[in-house]
């Protein structure tokens, strides 16, 4: 898990992650709201319910999403404290 | 001013080293005695001595389901020694972690019939034998060796305490739980023998050879 591979079919990886690359407007909301959809990564689906970190400020999720984009050879790109606001304020 | 002699200033440098030198071999020689590997567990907890005889901590009995709708009692573990946590399925923040270590004590004794792994949801509204089910298939382990149980939310809270760890009620917690991350390893009398931070690789492969040391106990 330390590589942002997940656990077995519980938690999808962050490392190299379809899902991640593809969903990138709605990372934000998803770590502050949770989710419990059940989602496809990289082919396997995932129905483990994901709580929402709430007391998060929004400068917290941005940093965390710029860390995750850049992490265990990801290559997304960087996210604007701005975008995150805008995100953040759309929720749904 | 410096009043000292040059061959006094010397004398009093070669003292420093030597110390110096005797310090660093005392500290050599502690870390290989700290390294001495334990040869038996203490018995983890409060004790209560009552007509000359020792009662040490004893888990008390219990009435769970595991993810198979099997009930689960202490009889459950009769000549068994178990591994056990507390965490629940949707749980976002420490569990995962965990859950990634105890996947490693399981992969480690897959093969190891005297020994369990006993994971307890705090939150038994949320988690039913359906979930911890599906949980578990996705885990990828068996309920031979990997109990997962529910039932009374107060039991399980209850039973929280008996095994040193702490589980709280919190709606401003992420997932409504507060909790701590330990490891308990339980004997086949129902003490507790050993002890890990559930989410430090270090700790979980120090409390595996407490395990074998347990097995090894008979």
């Amino acid at each position: 898990m330390e590589q942002g591979e997940g656990l077995g079919k519980l938690i999808p990886p962050l490392a190299n992650s379809d899902y991640l690359k593809q969903h990138q407007n709605e990372i934000a909301c998803l770590i502050r709201n949770g989710i419990s959809d059940t989602i496809v990564v990289n082919g396997i689906e995932y129905d483990i319910p994901m709580e929402g970190i709430k007391n998060l400020s929004n400068a917290e999720i941005g940093n965390i999403i710029n860390f995750i984009n850049q992490a265990w050879g990801n290559n997304i790109a960087f996210k604007s404290p701005v975008e995150v606001d805008r995100e953040l304020e759309n929720c749904e | 001013m410096d009043i000292l002699p040059q061959q006094k200033k010397s004398q009093v440098l070669n003292k420093k080293l030597s110390l110096c030198l005797w310090g660093m071999i005392l500290l050599i020689l502690c870390s290989c005695a700290a390294e001495v590997q334990k040869t038996s567990l203490p018995i983890i907890g409060n004790r209560d001595f009552v007509d000359g005889d020792t009662i040490y901590h004893t888990i008390p009995s219990f009435n769970f389901v595991n993810q198979d709708n099997q009930a689960i009692d202490k009889s459950s573990f009769e000549n068994k020694i178990y591994v056990a946590d507390f965490f629940f399925t949707s749980c976002p923040s420490i569990c995962p972690k965990m859950k990634a270590q105890m996947l490693r004590i399981y992969h480690e004794f897959e093969n190891e019939d005297r020994m369990s792994i006993v994971s307890h949801t705090m939150d038994p509204v949320r988690d039913d034998v359906a979930k911890l089910k599906n949980y578990a298939d996705k885990l990828g382990v068996s309920s031979k060796r990997w109990h997962f149980l529910t039932g009374d939310k107060d039991q399980l809270h209850d039973l929280a305490d008996d095994y040193f760890n702490i589980v709280i009620t919190d709606p401003e917690a992420p997932g409504g739980y507060d909790h701590s991350p330990y490891f308990v390893l339980v004997d086949k009398k129902g003490h507790v023998r050993s002890k890990c931070n559930g989410t430090d690789k270090d700790e979980v492969d120090e409390f595996m050879d407490d395990i074998r040391l347990l097995l090894n106990e008979g």
